[in-house]
């Protein structure tokens, strides 16, 4: 496929459907007696690339944990896609193997090869032969552009290349949804460049992505829709141009010029 | 292809050191003479070894090899120090104590087949199919040391296999926990209700057995690496599994956890001993003969068990909480998450303690001697007792702690060997 023709492939592939991937109803979650998530209704269609952002403690993590339970939600629905999450493991387990997650500190397994960290899940929850794992495992490492590190362990690479090990481990169980908490947030600015373009690569593909982030460059380049969060809240959602250029709530406007300001 | 940020991709080999860094001279200096104070200490150090040397060797070389009795080298104006015929004398009795000697091959063979057994778990190199000896070992060995017929062990081994079958059976309809429990009570039933009746039936058609060796003929070092090793081989599974289930989210199994450990960690080990051997009569069924052997492994196992549980506990806490939700995050149910994440690691961690706890374990045999099993503790009593070598001391303790010292050594440099095989950071 020639350039052009793949970039307009992929255009079309970032046209968000109608169908349904995640949807929150009325969902509360308390610690004890602090109320960290309020009320959170939210739907993301398959396709859609969603940004979180919110000042820190207001909850994001929270939400998007709840939706492969990490946490669990005390009040209201998730529903992901179609399987409604409740303490029915069976339902935890199907749902957790169709959602990827990375994590802001990757959290590879250090015991482990790269190629080992990537075939491990889709071996033993999958029931994938051995031969197959390690071939997908190599396509998704060649994605993220480090097929040479395979044999490797994580402690021997850098923050950017581990990350990129986390995204490519995540897609070899083939999810139809992928969260990200705060992604590049423990890289050096350097590497932070390497994540986000294996990030954009994957929306270009269509994949529905949550993404807590505070790389507004990112925001702007791929997400369809940016939600600000504060005190356990959805304050605004927005495209992000109208987000960036026309914030409604004094909290955003105060939260943007916090960190776009300076 | 877009520039990469700068990171060395291929590590580099290490370079031999320049001449004039090498040698002993050099090691010396570095670590020895590298400043006033570590020359002062290392001198006076250097100076208290010669001086134990000195006042060691002379006592130690002796021509006292073949003396048969503690008066014979006094009698010999030759021999001015140590008596080593004790240990030429006795080293039959030291090893095996009333082990027949036509069938003591028995405990030899079953002491060089440990090694085979051993090797596939100590050494990744060694093919997979030797697990499969490893997992039978323990009752091949129990067959060589007591002898009898071979059909009490072959059934016990079918337990397992009636186990494995009901969890197979099970888990599809009932699901995994469930099966499991199910699974060893089948196996717990059969070892108690089914094994002996149908072991002496099959041993009445087909005979399979060796001469029996009662456990009164038990002792020596033999005794130590038996319980010791039982104890080593049994306490670590059930360990792993007391841990676990301190950190078990249900209230039930963790209280039990935590009420065993603690209970067990609160009592001597001597006192347990002691229940094994004269309280647990009272309990038993009259007529029940109950080996007093496997008595005390039963005990050790448990006391060294909860010191394991609370080893491997700390492996766990140390584990980053990354871990258990990426592995939550891949869809790895518990059962999976533990075996293929957590343990590896928490047992990496733990490797220190884990050896310790099996050294101190297999040290702690000793006290076996304090109800009557004749251990080499033990023996040595009995030995300085007799006529013969009544009065020798230093030579006989000499000799068992330089026994108990190869093991517990060997123990340790594994431990650190492994340590740095499962190095994955450099
Ligand atoms: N296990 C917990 N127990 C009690 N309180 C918690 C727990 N985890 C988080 N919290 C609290 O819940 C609130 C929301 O936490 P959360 O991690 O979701 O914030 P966040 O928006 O992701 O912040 P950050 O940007 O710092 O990551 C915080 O005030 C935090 O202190
Ligand atoms: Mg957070």
């Amino acid at each position: 496929m020639t350039q052009t023709a793949e970039k307009a492939a992929n255009s079309s592939a970032m046209h968000v459907s109608d169908e349904v991937a995640i949807e929150v109803r009325n969902m509360n979650k308390w610690y004890g007696d602090f109320h960290v998530l309020k009320d959170i209704n939210l739907t993301v269609n398959r396709g859609e690339r969603i940004v979180i952002c919110g000042p820190s403690g207001s909850g994001k993590s929270t939400l998007i944990r709840c939706m492969n339970r990490l946490e669990e939600h005390q009040k209201g629905d998730i529903i992901v896609d179609g399987t409604e999450l409740s303490s029915d493991l069976k339902n935890i387990d199907k749902i957790r193997s169709e959602v990827g997650m990375c994590f802001q500190h990757f959290n590879l397994f250090p015991h482990l090869t790269i190629l080992e960290n990537c075939t491990l899940a889709p071996i033993w929850v999958r029931k994938t032969p051995k031969k197959e794992a390690e071939e997908t495992a190599m396509h998704f490492l060649e994605k993220v552009k480090i097929p040479e590190q395979a044999n490797k362990y994580p402690g021997q690479l850098s923050g950017g290349q581990q990350q990129r090990v986390a995204i490519a481990r995540s897609l070899c169980m083939k999810p139809r949804i992928m969260l990200f908490d705060e992604p590049t947030s423990a890289l050096d600015p350097e590497m932070i460049a390497e994540v986000l373009d294996t990030m954009i690569e994957l929306a270009e593909e269509g994949m529905t992505m949550l993404c807590v982030t505070h790389e507004m460059g990112f925001a702007r380049k791929v997400a369809n829709r940016v939600i600000f969060m504060d005190a356990g809240q959805i304050v605004e959602q927005n495209e992000p141009e109208e987000f960036f250029n026309n914030p409604q709530s004094e909290r955003t406007q105060l939260f943007l010029s916090q960190i776009l300001g300076h | 292809m877009k520039p990469e940020p700068y990171v060395r991709r291929e590590m580099l080999a290490p370079q031999p050191a320049p001449l004039g860094e090498t040698g002993i001279l050099r090691w010396m200096k570095a670590n020895l003479f590298s400043g006033p104070v570590n020359s002062v200490i290392s001198i006076a150090a250097g100076l208290f070894v010669l001086y134990v040397l000195y006042r060691l060797l002379p006592w130690a070389i002796q021509p006292s090899w073949n003396a048969t009795s503690l008066s014979q080298c006094q009698d010999d104006p030759n021999i001015t120090g140590a008596c080593w015929g004790v240990i030429h004398d006795r080293f039959n009795q030291l090893m095996f104590a009333f082990y027949p000697h036509e069938l003591q091959w028995r405990p030899l063979l079953a002491f060089g087949l440990m090694f085979v057994a051993i090797a596939p778990v100590l050494f990744d190199k060694v093919p997979r199919f030797l697990l499969a000896f490893t997992a039978m070992f323990p009752l091949l060995a129990i067959w060589l040391l007591w002898g009898g017929s071979a059909w009490p062990e072959l059934m016990v081994l079918a337990g397992f296999f009636i186990g494995y079958a009901v969890h197979k059976a099970l888990v599809g309809p009932a699901g995994e926990l469930t099966a499991i429990i199910l699974g060893v009570l089948a196996t717990l039933l059969w070892w108690i209700f089914g094994v002996s009746p149908v072991a002496e039936m099959l041993q009445g058609v087909v005979p399979l057995d060796i001469t029996p060796v009662e456990s009164s003929k038990f002792g020596g070092l033999m005794l130590s690496i038996t319980i010791g090793l039982a104890g080593i081989a049994f306490s670590f599974p059930l360990g792993i599994i007391l841990a676990l289930g301190r950190q078990s989210d249900m209230f039930i199994i963790k209280t039990l956890s935590v009420g065993y450990i603690e209970f067990i960690r609160g009592v001597p080990l001597i006192t347990l001993l002691f229940v094994a051997s004269v309280l647990l009569n009272y309990f038993l069924p009259r007529g029940t003969n109950f080996d007093l052997i496997l008595r005390v492994v039963i005990m050790v196992t448990l006391f060294a068990a909860a010191y394991m549980a609370e080893v491997i506990r700390g492996g766990l806490a140390a584990l980053p909480k990354g871990q258990y939700e990426a592995a939550d995050a891949l869809g790895l149910d518990y059962w999976k998450a533990m075996r293929l994440i957590i343990m590896p690691q928490a047992l990496k961690i733990s490797i220190p303690g884990i050896v310790g706890t099996f050294i101190g374990l297999f040290k702690d045999t000793t006290l076996v001697s304090i109800i009557g099993l004749l251990d080499p503790i033990g023996l040595a009593n009995s030995i300085r007792g007799t006529t013969d070598w009544n009065g020798i001391v230093w030579e006989l303790y000499l000799f068992i702690a330089l026994m108990f010292w190869v093991f517990t050594f060997s123990m340790s440099r594994y431990s650190m060997y492994l340590e740095n095989k499962l190095k994955t950071t450099h």
